[in-house]
């Protein structure tokens, strides 16, 4: 039976680039994926694309070009990303360039657009899930909005022979499930196969989360290699049997423990994951070792797509300002707790105006808030707060610092920082009200 | 004995819902977890944390349970105060959990 291997290049935007490059050159593989769009990832690329029109796709897609597009070109595997943020296109344009650089010819080029439905939102009566806010009410704090997009646009891209595929906002799983669609010919109804589908691109979608990473707990869970950790492949056959396993010799480990960790990581009901293309269904799922970093994952089923589709909203939400400053040795909780107090008082007397103010000792409460605790021998104290204006977040900070010279005893490593909020929210729109469309470009 | 001894667990984060898996090491082991490791206890072990409900669902294939809690997270990822805004760390916090050895 015809089966094809999937590396899986990326798990975030800002992760390493080596592990893709290895999958590459030996993980013997078909397709690349870069999964690189986190959900506020997409709202600051929009503001750059707003800044700069020739912008707002991943600040890492040069890099990643540049170590692997010439590698991937020689070895014919296609790859598949989201790094074109808010501006696929823009990307897609970038891509020919560094492609033309390189000396290579004949590339296909592909860029999904049509997940930007901004002016569908502005003009509609939705609200936002979390809250009820009526979106179009928000004014200038919208930012994005961007639906998530299913397989059909890449697979159209790939059977019209697209060398790379780059989109903008695509549900993370779809990413993986349309090369298996476009291979083995899947009929988009065929709800089980693209369960078995989605399960591989889940388990795929955060890269070396699968192979050993976010799991070692020294003594407990032992993982050797973290340093030059190995990134997933997953081989998947036309019935839709999946196996997990990365490259001989990498860091890491493929075992059943990692892969049911990751099985369920950002799932809720794991009979009804849902997703563009199939509501997946996980509550049955098998995982069990086929030998050395080799996972077999079965079980997977699907029920039909739902009529809408999910919307990530950006909205712009003031400014969170931070300041942290240690205090260490006998009575250092103590210490640190002065400085709390003397901050909640000087807050008052500059006028802060704030919406939320919290404070963390970090090291004694920082993490569970309730609870049993032992009192640490050195603390720092953190104090954090939403403004709507950025001079009260840059008080917070500030008035942290002057805990040098006006604190207590002994309080030293002051930090501040101030940053702009761009709060994401979510919004379902009917499936009709989102049209995906493919551009191409050739080199 | 703690949670940490029979079962492993790992945190995910969608906007202010976290959700936490725990996992048995030894198959054997999860009908005591399911008995002991209630979405109640779960709720009360994160006091000062999560202020919504929790929902448990249970994977039996994998001797798994998920711990589905809300307004657990700052009130979002993105809009957080916490140090961990992504609630990372709650996977081990909720390993810390005291519960009674089973017996046999």
């Amino acid at each position: 039976m015809k089966s094809i291997r999937i590396g899986s290049g990326a798990g975030y935007s800002g992760d390493r680039i080596e592990p893709a490059v290895e999958l590459a050159m030996r993980g013997d593989i078909s397709y690349l994926v870069f999964e690189c769009l986190a959900e506020r990832t997409i709202a600051l690329a929009q503001l750059s694309k707003l800044r700069d029109p020739a912008m707002g796709y991943d600040p890492l897609l040069v890099a990643r070009m540049n170590a692997l597009l010439k590698i991937c070109v020689e070895r014919k595997i296609k790859i598949i990303t989201n790094m074109g943020a808010a501006n696929p296109l823009a990307a897609a344009a970038m891509i020919c360039k560094i492609a033309a650089g390189m000396g290579l010819r004949s590339l296909k080029i592909a860029a999904v657009t049509g997940d930007d439905v901004l002016d569908v939102l502005k003009n509609g009566s939705y609200c936002l899930q979390e809250n009820g806010t009526p979106i179009a009410s928000l004014g200038d704090a919208l930012i994005s909005a961007n639906a998530y997009l299913g397989a059909s646009p890449i697979v159209n891209a790939l059977a019209n022979g697209a060398d790379v595929v780059i989109t903008g906002r695509v549900a993370d799983p779809a990413l993986f499930l349309s090369p298996l669609i476009h291979e083995f010919s899947w009929p988009m109804t065929d709800w089980d196969r693209l369960g078995k589908g989605t399960l591989a691109g889940h388990l795929l979608e955060c890269a070396g989360q699968v192979t050993g990473g976010y799991f070692a707990d020294p003594g407990l869970k032992d993982v050797e290699g973290l340093g030059h950790l190995g990134f997933p492949i997953a081989e998947v056959d036309e019935a839709g049997t999946v196996a997990i396993t990365k490259v001989a010799g990498s860091g890491g480990a493929v075992t059943p423990a990692t892969c049911k960790e990751q099985l369920l990581y950002e799932i809720h009901d794991p009979a009804r994951y849902l997703t563009p293309d199939v509501i997946a269904d996980f509550s049955n799922v098998q995982v069990e070792s086929r030998g050395c970093d080799r996972v077999a994952v079965s079980g997977a089923t699907g029920h039909p797509q739902s009529d809408t589709l999910k919307v990530c909203v950006g909205v712009s939400e003031g400014y969170i300002g931070e300041g942290q400053i240690s205090y260490g040795g006998t009575n250092a909780l103590a210490r640190a707790k002065l400085a709390r107090d003397i901050i909640s008082e000087r807050l008052k007397i500059v006028d802060a105006k704030y919406d939320e103010l919290r404070f963390d000792f970090v090291g004694y409460d920082a993490i569970r808030r309730n609870g049993p605790k032992t009192e640490p021998c050195d603390v720092r104290l953190r104090v954090a707060a939403r403004t709507k204006l950025k001079r009260d977040a840059v008080l917070i900070g500030n008035e942290v610092e002057a805990l040098y010279t006006s604190g207590p005893a002994g309080g030293g490593g002051a930090s501040k920082s101030v940053r702009q909020i761009i709060a994401m929210f979510s919004t379902m729109v009917p499936r009709q009200e989102v049209r995906p469309a493919v551009s191409f470009f050739e080199v | 004995m703690k949670l940490r001894d029979i079962a492993h667990s790992r945190a995910g984060d969608k906007g202010d819902i976290s959700n936490v898996s725990v996992i048995a090491y030894d198959p054997k082991d999860y009908e005591f977890l399911a008995e002991a490791v209630t979405a109640e206890r779960v709720r009360e072990h994160f006091s000062g944390v999560v202020h919504g409900d929790v929902v448990r669902y249970e994977i039996p294939s994998i001797a798994a349970l998920n711990f589905v809690m809300q307004q657990a997270l700052g009130g979002g990822v993105t809009r957080s105060l916490a140090l961990d805004p992504h609630g990372k760390s709650l996977s081990s916090v909720l390993l810390e959990m005291e519960i009674d050895r089973p017996h046999g």
